[in-house]
């Protein structure tokens, strides 16, 4: 039997539909956009389809759009592009303490440049406090970088409130929306926000592409040096055959995200009810409404979440955990943390994010096993007390 | 263990994972190890039974990740009939050899099993007094 796989917010199988599209411009059409004959000029036109349906997804205009390697490099270019542009009217940046480390450690990078950064608290659910985002604000800040949907917790940014705010201060906001683009409906006028990361592999694309929408009149320095391609945004030849398949997935999101949200709404939440009902000493992380549609993340007292993972993958199920054992650094996961989380209570986390392919009989099949997982582990766990 | 599950420990890791031996408590045990893992924050219990300077039993109880377990299980069996002196000389590196290997990362959750160990060695000679 295929193991069950709960991951879809690490990354999704690229979807066959995709794979087709994205098949000929290995090998047929092959050429360098740049290029002014046949072969190129195909390339080109294809390059600037995809960038359409990208654009149409999120409401955005076709020059808006800047293809990356993926959403780090996206969140890299938007944050270190303003920070160089804007120097001269201030050194000020405010962003939230559960951040993806992709901006995280970027603004680690730019503090050690002489960037000051303040690091918003968030509540229990892991929300941000649009008033706080307004308090922070000083002369000094350029960029206000606040995630839309998170995910380890999968809690929702007030987006449109921050960037109601942003607008009014003059100040440039930014939000990684690798978690979100293509599960729910994006507008970025809306959200008014300025730039806005993206990643194909976490919507049925391919891995390797990403893009990073750039309101017009934007002032950030170029991504990478080089040739004119992406408007001398960011130059280096176009993965092609990344951003045809990039094209596809948003176009096949497009048509699907309004039912596929409901279907999965409604897993996710039998899914944490089933376990809220069946095993004791648990917490749902993040909020309970707030959410996107695909994610479960739930602590487990007095376990320790590797273990819980390593005996899931025994029983054919694919999960991840926020523990500090299965971290390079040994360190709990940040965002639990940052909610309040006690380290035991990060150990003992456990997320699962469901997808395209999730089943009824696959949640089913989860609400069977891990009962007896929690109750093995709890068996010999010197935390629980008898 | 089914063929097609690949993990990132060795077999015999994963089987005393699966089925680890010595789980649980002891009815009054002559010495008891309570240890806390100052690096990632998890914490193993070790208790012995002792008779003629020799250790008759052992059996332990872990909050930790697969290779603490392991590492527990394994240290609970190799103890098992050496006398103190014997048992003292068990070093974390043997216990993870005995186990076919942990991965670098997890070489400090082999040092939990050792230090539980020697702390409830501790706590026997502690309680003979
Ligand atoms: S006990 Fe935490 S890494 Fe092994």
């Amino acid at each position: 039997m295929k193991p069950i796989y709960l991951d879809y917010a690490a990354t999704t199988p690229t979807h066959p539909e995709v794979v087709k599209a994205m098949l000929p411009y290995f090998t047929e059409v092959f050429g360098n956009p740049s290029s002014i004959y046949s072969y190129g000029l195909e390339a080109k036109e294809a390059l600037e389809q995809a960038r359409a349906k990208v654009a149409n997804l999120i409401g955005a205009r076709d020059e808006e759009i800047v293809f990356t390697s993926g959403g780090t490099e996206a969140d890299n270019s938007a944050l270190k592009g303003v920070a160089l542009a804007n120097e001269s009217k201030g050194n000020h940046i405010i962003t939230s303490s559960i951040e993806h480390h992709a901006v995280s450690e970027t603004c680690k990078f730019l503090e050690k440049r002489g960037f000051q950064v303040t690091y918003l608290p968030v509540d229990e659910y892991g929300l941000v406090n649009p008033e706080d985002v307004k308090k922070a604000i000083t002369v000094k800040t350029i960029l206000i970088s606040i995630m839309y949907g998170n995910n380890e917790v999968g809690t929702i940014e007030p987006i449109a409130e921050i960037g109601q705010i942003a607008k009014e201060a003059k100040v440039y906001f930014h939000t990684d929306a690798v978690q979100t683009v293509g599960h729910i409906p994006i507008a970025v006028d809306e959200l008014g926000v300025n730039l806005l990361s993206m990643s194909a592999h976490k919507l049925y694309g391919p891995k390797g592409v990403g893009a990073l929408y750039v309101r017009k009149g934007t002032r950030l320095v170029p991504f990478l040096h080089g040739g004119d391609q992406e408007k001398k945004r960011r130059a280096t030849t176009e993965n092609v055959p990344g951003i045809v398949g990039f094209g596809a997935a948003a176009e096949m999101a497009q048509r699907e995200m309004g039912q596929e949200a409901q279907r999965l709404t409604h897993l996710r939440d039998r899914l944490i009810k089933g376990i809220l009902e069946r095993i004791e000493d648990v917490r749902l992380n993040g909020h309970p409404k707030r959410r996107l549609p695909n994610n479960v993340n739930i602590s487990f007292n007095f376990v320790e979440g590797e273990s819980i993972l390593l005996n899931l993958d025994l029983e054919g199920i694919c999960v991840s955990t926020g523990s500090a054992c299965t971290s390079a650094s040994l360190e709990p996961s940040a965002v639990l943390l940052a909610m309040g989380l006690s380290h035991e209570l990060a150990h003992g986390s456990l997320r699962m994010t469901l997808g395209k392919w999730t089943t009824e009989e696959e949640i089913n099949q989860v609400l069977e096993v891990l009962p007896r997982v929690i109750a093995k582990l709890r068996a010999m766990s010197p935390l629980m007390k008898k | 263990m089914p063929e097609n599950v690949r993990t990132l420990y060795s077999e015999k890791v994963m089987e005393h994972f699966r089925n680890p031996r010595n789980v649980g408590d002891m009815e009054k045990p002559d010495g008891i190890g309570h240890v806390g893992n100052p690096v990632c924050g998890d914490i193993m219990e070790l208790y012995i039974k002792v008779k003629d300077n020799t250790i008759v039993d052992a059996k332990f109880k872990t909050f930790g990740c697969g290779a603490a377990i392991a590492t527990s299980s394994m240290v609970t069996e190799m103890v098992k009939g050496k006398t103190i002196a014997e048992a003292l000389e068990i070093s974390n590196r043997a216990v993870a050899e005995a186990l076919g290997g942990l991965p670098p990362i997890k070489m400090h959750c082999s040092v939990l099993a050792e230090e539980a160990l020697k702390s409830a060695i501790d706590d026997y000679y502690a309680k003979r007094k």
